[in-house]
């Protein structure tokens, strides 16, 4: 069956009134849990899984797919709004959407992102209709190798995050390189640094660290720093997207959309190195006039291109699940599970001997797509609201919201303890102007780049040539060079001229 | 409360297919405890009981608590706290907890808590790629013998079933299980990504995680691990003359301190549930082979599985 009538036959099953109403649930299901810090996607799916008992296959995987594209347009709405990411992907919005929300422009940084979304998830449920089966076999040939020179290229988007001193910001980055040793080592089986405390022994939660660095550590550096005396509330601003930033974002949502859908495709790839990639990206290519906002006001191009990117990587995630039954990331795990409870294996063969049930569920992602932009811009006007409330109420909520949200990630206390031990940390790091993001991008590439490193290196046998002597490796790896000294060596060159 | 039990009543056979033989109630709830996340192995053998106890009114409800991490040895210690002589609770556990228990040192293990049966397992199955170029079983073991470090091998994290699997090829080749050149992987995903794109010479994993690429022809399978023949056409370890016989079984645990006729009403319970044609169904439908065993049966099994795997695990190096 050929994409075109694939697409038309899937069309015609989602379009009935109980699979929309399935799509709706999930859409709404998921905004909302993306919302919540912690409690993410997967979790979601795993607690419906006793659905799929009673719920036909289609309409249970309709309503999955809603929650998993619903998370991602949720997440970086208390990204935004409270400096809050609700999962991993949405870290890096949080950088500049916090910064534009805090100068009053909460509602065009929510309008960018979701209508980013929505133009990155078209994209990428397009590429799962007609790119899925070519793209995946491109993905096998990268090994752990050439995953050690990506991770190498994205360590250098680091610099765009440092801040003003790079002794501060990679005195950061390596708290968060310590921080991600934490666990139970994947390639000897050996505990590091979790100093016999069980619940350590799986490391430590990233969109924890996240929560605690952002929404704790500042709502505790403003009870520090707080005067009494007037009661400040933060401005809103308009709500829309003006010509302008429409324009400054119609590009970044561009190459987010671009950048992330390969990546999500990548058996280890996932949603949080493009987004990366994608805000660097952005900062250097921003027109020089708003350069100054980024890191400051906040600039449009660094919440549409992660998010953009965010959304994309996540379609991408679904096709080495559809067209090879690979699950790469834990919702994909889980939803696997669920194909397996309805007696389908899913493997190479799912597109032809389920194509019907396949078509349908990709009908349906454009479907929820189309629902979420729907849903999601006319709550930009009540989600600003939040930012009316006055600024010791607002923290304190967000504090009530993140230990909540934390506890519901494992309904550990310990969590809860590393929540505050963390959040301390971060108040103490925000007075002393310690940059917090580097913590987060150490934390989660750290422990990535030094599995696919020590793979790499087990394959081998241990010859560390393996690296420039695999082409796709030794391209990344040039890459990586080009954009550390490229820039140096061009202002090098442009002053001497 | 005499409310909340006919509510609890109504639910439960509201549940019923109709015509479905209605067997005698024996719990009227049960508690189930899955030392793991939703979603994973341990809690899909969780809901199944439920599933088919439920649907057969063996059971009136069921509460779930999921306590996931580090191979069921963060939730095994809070079961064992928290349901102490209670005859109601239930725990699913297995083969990766035996190993959890050892590699993490942890003080708290599967002497424990009180076996009552083992369910279900899943042999395992070595796998080379599509143009690897080891045919068979035999062409894989002699270049295993010749040069372990040669042969890279991916699977599950590091001291895991996989793992151990290797460990004890390599031993039958006259080799010490730490030669082996095992590449760990996070997950499933990963693993298969790395085995189908040929960065790695040979995998080992579950059965029903390759079968369908073996079926789609992407993957060449060279042994199984089981008792007998889990894939047509492809030999077991043991025929092969080795004698290795590996699976990654479930089972149910009951909590610690209970009384014999507590226990007994247990093994009762999952006894009549293994006799039920739905759970014959149901393991069918999931790929799942049947395990069952009660008594000392099963703890004489328990004993020999954690002996073993200490002992492989002390010559890949993570025991000591």
């Amino acid at each position: 069956m050929d994409s075109i009538s694939g697409l038309a036959l899937g069309f015609g099953n989602a379009f009935s009134l109980a699979n929309l109403a399935w799509a709706l649930l999930g859409c709404f299901l998921g905004t909302a849990v993306g919302v919540l810090p912690g409690i993410g996607p997967a979790l979601t799916i795993a607690l419906l899984l006793p659905i799929t008992f009673t719920v036909s296959a289609t309409g249970a995987f309709i309503l999955f797919c809603g929650v998993f594209y619903g998370a991602m347009y949720g997440g970086s709405t208390t990204s935004i709004l409270l400096n809050t990411p609700g999962e991993s992907g949405s870290i890096i919005t949080a950088l500049e959407g916090a910064k534009m929300a805090r100068n009053g422009r909460a509602g065009p940084a929510l309008a960018t992102s979701a209508i980013g979304s929505f133009v990155a998830g078209t994209v990428g449920t397009l590429g799962i209709a007609f790119l899925g089966p070519v793209i995946v076999e491109w993905a096998l040939v990268l090994g752990p190798a050439e995953y050690f020179s990506l991770m190498v290229l994205c360590f250098v988007t680091v610099s765009a995050v440092l801040g003003s001193s790079a002794l501060r910001g990679m005195t950061s980055l390596f708290l968060g390189l310590l921080l991600g040793l934490v666990g139970i080592d994947l390639q000897t089986g050996q505990p590091r640094l979790t100093f016999g405390v069980t619940e350590l022994l799986d490391g430590v939660n990233v969109v924890l660290v996240a929560v605690a660095l952002f929404a704790v550590g500042e709502a505790l550096h403003m009870a520090w720093r707080h005067h009494e005396g007037k009661v400040e509330v933060l401005e809103v601003g308009r709500l829309m997207l003006s010509k302008e930033d429409l324009k400054r974002s119609f590009w970044p949502w561009m190459r987010g959309a671009g950048l992330g859908f390969p990546f999500g495709v990548l058996p280890a790839g996932g949603t949080e190195m493009p987004t990366m990639l994608s805000y660097y990206a952005e900062r250097k290519l921003v027109k020089p006039e708003h350069r100054h906002e980024f890191g400051t006001t906040g600039a449009i191009e660094g919440v549409a291109g992660p998010e953009a990117a965010n959304n994309a990587a996540a379609a991408g995630v679904l096709v080495p699940m559809l067209t090879l039954g690979l699950p790469t990331s834990a919702t994909a795990a889980i939803m696997l599970s669920a194909f397996q409870s309805y007696g389908i294996n899913p493997g190479p063969m799912l597109f032809t001997q389920q194509a019907e049930l396949v078509w349908t569920l990709i009908a349906s992602l454009f479907i929820a797509n189309v629902m979420l932009v729907v849903l999601n811009l006319p709550l930009v006007g009540l989600w600003v609201r939040i930012l009316k409330v006055p600024v010791p109420q607002l923290y304190g909520g967000i504090l009530v919201f993140a230990t909540i949200g934390t506890y519901g990630i494992s309904n550990s206390v310990m969590d809860l303890v590393i929540l505050y031990a963390l959040g301390v940390v971060a108040m103490f790091m925000r007075r002393f102007d310690f940059p917090v993001a580097p913590v987060v991008i150490g934390m989660i590439l750290g422990p990535m780049a030094e599995q696919a490193l020590r793979q790499a290196l087990t394959i081998s046998q241990g010859d560390w040539t393996t690296f420039v002597t695999r082409p796709g490796s030794a391209l990344i790896l040039a890459l990586a060079v080009l954009a550390l000294a490229g820039p140096r060596i061009w202002a090098a060159v442009a002053s001497r001229r | 409360m005499t409310q909340r039990r006919t509510l609890l009543a109504a639910t439960a056979a509201l549940g019923l297919t109709p015509g479905l033989a209605r067997a005698q109630q024996r719990f009227a709830s049960m508690y189930m405890f899955i030392p793991a996340g939703p979603g994973g192995g341990w809690d899909g053998l969780g809901r199944a009981v439920e599933q088919v106890a439920r649907g057969a009114g063996l059971v009136g409800s069921f509460q779930f608590e999921n306590v996931g991490g580090a191979g069921g040895t963060v939730g095994l210690p809070r079961f064992v706290a928290q349901r102490r002589g209670r005859g109601d609770a239930l725990m699913v556990g297995g083969a990766v907890m035996v190993g959890a228990v050892l590699t993490n040192r942890t003080p708290v293990g599967i002497k424990d808590v009180t076996p009552i049966a083992r369910m279900t397992t899943e042999p395992g199955v070595i796998v080379v790629p599509a143009n690897s170029e080891f045919q068979n079983l035999r062409g894989f073991l002699d270049a295993l013998k010749a040069n372990p470090g040669a042969v890279s091998v991916g699977g599950g994290s590091a001291g895991g079933i996989d793992h151990i699997t290797l460990g004890l090829m390599l031993k039958a080749q006259g080799r010490n299980a730490r030669e082996g050149s095992y590449v760990a992987f996070a997950g499933g995903g990963p693993a298969q990504a790395a085995i189908l794109g040929a960065q790695v010479k040979a995998g080992i994993s579950g059965v029903s995680e390759f079968s369908e690429q073996i079926a789609a022809g992407r993957m060449r399978a060279l042994a199984t691990t089981g008792d007998t023949r889990s894939l047509t056409g492809v030999p077991t370890l043991k025929e092969s003359g080795l004698d290795i016989v590996i699976g990654n079984w479930r089972g149910l645990f009951g909590a610690p301190g209970i009384n014999a006729a507590q226990r007994q009403a247990l093994v009762d319970f999952t006894t009549a549930l293994h006799a039920l044609p739905a759970w014959r169904d149901l393991m069918k439908t999931r790929g799942w082979d049947d395990a069952f065993l009660t008594g000392t049966a099963f703890e004489e099994f328990l004993a020999r599985d954690q002996r073993e795997t200490e002992a492989v695990l002390r010559d890949i190096g993570l025991v000591t």
